[in-house]
């Protein structure tokens, strides 16, 4: 890659796991290098002395190894020949398919500014009824699964990308199985979905500090497609958690003070700095978006590990899958998952009972919690008790389950059912504006 | 001025080797690649600056040199503030080009063009003091103070003042003579470093007037007063966000300023696409209009982020010295603290708890300590009253931010998961929340002539019940609904009445999202009455199906408008089902 200008330097002073540190003049902080050909990014610049992260690891590295400044930070090309191609964390294809012409662009550039957003207003679909119902998804939102790891969020998510309806579905794997990544692949191909799909991939072979490219990559392609091409593009981004563990290492490796759960100080800033990239744009600059759906992996369900708990501070609202024993099947926990963006579509953008019925049926789901704690403990139920229990079994089944596809109509419909078959009116607290038009 | 030389580069932490004197403190722009990246100094050792660069520094090279401005960070106050959008350093950011933020790019936040229609206040001749009113402009319908400078020490003599007319804010309208002979021109624009607190009034009083938020889980149970400061921590989506949107939109202030302090821009942008609709319940005109945003906004240079919350406490307290009453609310100080974290880490100073600075304490109290109610020099009243936020990690309020903020606010609304996961918002945990201006004296002779002087033993009663169906519900749980006498149930779900009709609001429903402070009251009284009515019942499913039915009409009457007919039938029916 060394061109005639370009100075080589071949007196490298310090080799750690992570990083080398050499002396060069004339050199940008975030800037890329090349030693012996692997990819390595400055890091801290002290006068002459320059520390470089190498992303693949430095083992083989010499202390006599080629160094080349290549003066600028990691980019994408980006162009339409983007679609349909799959990528390694640097950018490059894997897919055997030429590389890429167009327009090279930094990643990880500026934030819009904020009076140039639009506030998100469009619902979108995703026939589960745990979302569309209890936490609907709009264009322009930034949303987590927050899942264990043996549950099957993957699946969830290719199916919601796939009925989100997106002009593009940008795909960034962190520290994915191999299996996985063959997963999304056919999953989309069979779908006959491929040429709206642009990935980027590390899989679980890959050097873990690769990933923290990944994000970026991913975004900044999704940004070419929101503001020059005005689309729809929707990101997908799994597995957060793996690149909180990268970001620990790398800044365990520059000797920095770790705060909570040995994770590094700043990592609010840094996972903020691609979620809020989330951006629904006005009409006037083209009316494209960028919704991103992630994963947050949870160790034990433990939602107050530093890396669920800064995202959930970030992102809007979260979706938790649970295993309901009570019908045997994954459901989208009402209780915990949310969605921030919700009430800018329901009764808006959906049948005016919405917000409402979603309330009433989430607090007499609550109220056969409560029932389900007193059968545990050993006491008698009452007779309300007993309809509570009825009800959760049949809201489980009919709506939470992720195996539903209904229409949010018809979710509304099946709600209200519910209601009458168990419930008095009194019992349920819905304005009598509603009651009046559906309690039948 | 000093100038200094790039000699390196941490993230934003950067170190200049520089040629003369600098202060903690100051100001400098960097130059890279044409762009002039603002800075501030942080720590100094000899010749050696260390700054934090309130942008991105990709791209920076040793060698690249700095000017200093020899001024701290400071913001320009005058009128032309009100229905802004800035940056945590005081950009105007509907005046920056793009789409995106552009590194480098610096708006004015005062239209220097604006023409002004001026009054004065004083005469030639008038002996002034810093901060003295000289005469007034209108913006958005408030009366703006022109003020003296804030810097002046001692008195001067008004030389020469402009009559009444329109000026800009540039220029001069009024001379102002020094004991010492020296002159000074005023125009309407101030300048003051945000990290010093201004000090331009005679006194602190405790306050004691109360702020109505239309919140009933605030006014009725634990009010804010005006003057005061309060805060909510609570994990994510229990509702911090949307309480503080319903305080903004809701409270009975001059003027709101809203930090949006490293958080989501789509919050920020709900306030710009609301406020401009909405209506201000007190005066009815347009909130945007006593409104000011400082957004900076989570992925925004993070050293900006602790800059955004004392410009915006600056701005208050310019409003305050005009005798105007100021809401400040900043959403969430531990972004802030965060971000003081972040430097301090890359400035390898010994970690204290948790690995947030030593001091983190002191800045805190010291930021509290800024909000108040004052008298001025001229013996008009001012206020800041200030909410912050808090997101403690992990939901755990045992942390540094929360603890060290609970030292400091006088009123804490504590937002709860559980209440959250069980949909009653506002989430605000009425048990462990409190407000200490319920304790003070001077509330209670406020609230005595402005209500009437049974409101806080009321209030207080209902406190009580709360408490005592809380210790009732657990021994429910532990004994079963058998278990315990039918009284017992009695008790519990009189303490459920005072949950759902005083506490839960529904934010979202128009009518239901504010209540005056008489409907509060009607409110107030119609509970006490069913908590003091004495009810039989043969067993503990009769007490539970007839205060669902009562809960149920309760809340339709909360959902009706005020003295409606909707409202009277309502209210009617639950006199008939009190004393059957």
């Amino acid at each position: 890659m060394a061109t005639a200008f370009q100075k080589i330097y071949t007196k490298i002073s310090q080799i750690t796991k992570a990083t080398v540190a050499l002396k060069a003049k004339g050199v940008g902080y975030d800037e890329l290098a090349t030693i012996n050909g692997k990819l390595a990014q400055v890091v801290k610049i002290v006068g002459d002395d320059v520390t470089l992260q190498v992303f693949e690891g430095t083992g083989g590295i010499p202390t006599n190894a080629e160094v080349v400044f290549l003066g600028k930070a990691p980019s994408l090309k980006v162009s339409d020949q983007l679609s349909g191609r799959f990528f390694n964390a640097y950018g490059q294809p894997i897919d055997g398919g030429p590389e890429i012409e167009g327009k090279e662009v930094e990643i990880g550039g500026p934030s819009v500014n904020p009076v140039r957003r639009r506030q998100p207003s469009e619902l979108i679909a995703t026939g589960i009824a745990g979302i569309d119902l209890n936490n609907t998804l709009v264009s322009g939102q930034k949303i987590p699964f927050f899942a264990d790891p043996d549950q099957p969020f993957n699946e969830v998510m290719a199916l919601v990308a796939l009925r989100a309806k997106a002009d593009k579905i940008i795909l960034g794997g962190m520290g994915m199985t191999n299996d996985d990544y063959y997963f999304f692949k056919n999953t989309f191909s069979n779908a006959g979905a491929l040429d709206r799909i642009i990935a980027f991939m590390n899989t679980t072979e890959d050097p873990a500090v690769e990933r923290l490219l990944v994000p970026d990559m991913a975004l900044t392609a999704a940004e070419y497609f929101a503001v020059e091409k005005n689309e729809k593009v929707l990101v997908l981004l799994t597995d957060m958690t793996s690149y909180a563990d990268s970001l620990s290492i790398v800044s365990n490796r520059m000797d920095q003070i770790p705060s909570k759960d040995s994770m590094p100080g700043s990592l609010y800033s840094d996972l903020a700095k691609i979620y809020e990239k989330a951006v629904q744009f006005p009409e006037s600059v083209g009316g494209g978006s960028i919704t991103i759906i992630a994963v947050t992996t949870l160790s034990g369900g433990d939602i107050t590990h530093a890396v669920p708990d800064n995202t959930g501070y970030i992102t809007e609202g979260q979706l938790f899958l649970r295993r309901d024993s009570d019908i045997g099947k994954v459901i989208v926990d009402p209780f915990r998952s949310l969605s921030r963006l919700k009430q800018l579509v329901a009764g808006k953008k959906t049948r005016k009972d919405h917000s409402q019925v979603m309330n009433a049926a989430i607090r007499l789901y609550s109220d056969a919690a409560n029932a389900k704690t007193k059968l545990e403990n050993g006491f008698d139920l009452t007779d309300y008790d007993n309809r509570c229990l009825d009800f959760a079994k049949e809201y489980a089944n009919r709506l939470l389950a992720i195996d539903v596809n209904l229409d949010t109509e018809e979710m509304l419909d099946v709600t209200w059912s519910l209601f009458i078959k168990y419930f008095k009116l009194e019992e349920v607290n819905i304005k009598k504006e509603f009651t009046d038009i559906y309690w039948k | 001025m000093t100038k200094g030389t790039v000699s390196g580069v941490i993230a934003n932490m950067v170190t200049l080797s520089v040629d003369g004197p600098v202060s903690q403190g100051e100001i400098c722009y960097i130059e890279t690649g044409g762009d002039r990246l603002m800075s501030e100094v942080i720590k100094v050792v000899g010749t050696d600056v260390y700054v934090q660069v309130f942008e991105s520094t990709r791209g920076l090279k040793v060698g690249a040199t700095a000017e200093f401005t020899g001024h701290m960070l400071e913001v320009q106050l005058g009128p032309g503030m009100l229905s802004k959008n800035y940056d945590g350093l005081q950009n105007d950011l509907d005046k920056m080009e793009g789409v995106f933020l552009k590194r480098g790019q610096y708006t004015e936040p005062l239209d220097a063009e604006r023409l002004w229609d001026f009054q004065p206040l004083v005469k030639e001749g008038d002996t002034v003091s810093g901060s003295a009113w000289l005469g007034e402009v209108e913006e958005n319908s408030q009366k703006l103070k022109i003020m003296a400078p804030f810097q002046l020490v001692g008195t001067a003599k008004v030389k020469s003042i402009v009559k009444a007319g329109q000026y800009k804010i540039h220029d001069t309208i009024a001379v102002l003579e020094k004991a010492d002979g020296s002159e000074i021109k005023v125009d309407m624009v101030q300048h003051w470093p945000v990290k010093f607190a201004m000090t331009n009034y005679k006194e602190k009083p405790r306050p004691f007037k109360l702020l109505e938020t239309g919140v009933r889980t605030i006014d009725t149970f634990n009010p804010i007063v005006e003057g005061g400061t309060g805060f909510i921590p609570g994990p994510f989506g229990t509702g911090k966000t949307v309480l503080q949107h319903a305080i903004s939109k809701q409270a009975e202030a001059d003027i709101v300023i809203i930090a949006a302090c490293g958080e989501r821009a789509n919050e920020v942008v709900e306030i710009f696409t609301e406020f401009p609709e909405l209506i201000d319940p007190h005066t009815g005109r347009k909130l945007m209009e006593r409104t000011i945003i400082i957004a900076n906004t989570s992925n925004m240079p993070v050293a900006a982020r602790e800059a955004s919350v004392y410009t915006a406490m600056t701005m208050a307290e310019y409003y305050r010295s005009m005798g105007l009453r100021v809401l400040l609310m900043a959403d969430s100080t531990s972004r802030w603290a965060q971000a003081l974290r972040e430097m301090s880490n890359r400035m390898e100073e010994l970690p204290g708890p948790d690995a947030f600075p030593m001091d983190l304490g002191a800045l805190i109290s010291n930021f509290y300590g800024r909000a108040g109610y004052v008298y001025l020099n001229n013996g008009e009243v001012g206020s800041i009253t200030f909410i912050g936020t808090v997101s403690p990690a992990g939901g755990n309020l045992k942390e540094p931010v929360t603890e060290n903020t609970k030292k400091v606010a006088r009123c804490f609304y504590g937002l709860e998961q559980e209440r959250a996961d069980k949909k009653r918002y506002p989430a605000v945990n009425p048990i462990d929340s409190y407000s200490k201006y319920l304790e003070y004296p001077e509330f209670e002779e406020y609230i005595s002539k402005k209500i009437n002087d049974q409101w806080i033993p009321k209030v207080l009663a209902l406190k009580t019940r709360m408490q005592r169906g809380k210790e009732i519900a657990e021994q429910i749980n532990i004994l079963g609904d058998d278990g315990v006498p039918v009284d017992y149930h009695v008790v519990f779900w009189k303490s459920e009445i005072i949950d759902f009709v005083v506490l839960q609001q529904d934010a979202f429903d128009e009518v239901d999202a504010v209540t005056s402070i008489e409907r509060q009251e009607a409110i107030l009284n119609l509970v006490t009455q069913i908590c003091d009515t004495d009810f039989q019942f043969d067993d503990f499913l009769s007490v539970v199906d007839f205060f669902k039915k009562l809960i149920n009409l309760c809340k339709q009457l909360n959902y009706s408008e005020y003295k409606s007919e909707q409202y009277d039938s309502f209210y009617n029916q639950i006199q008939d089902m009190l004393k059957q």
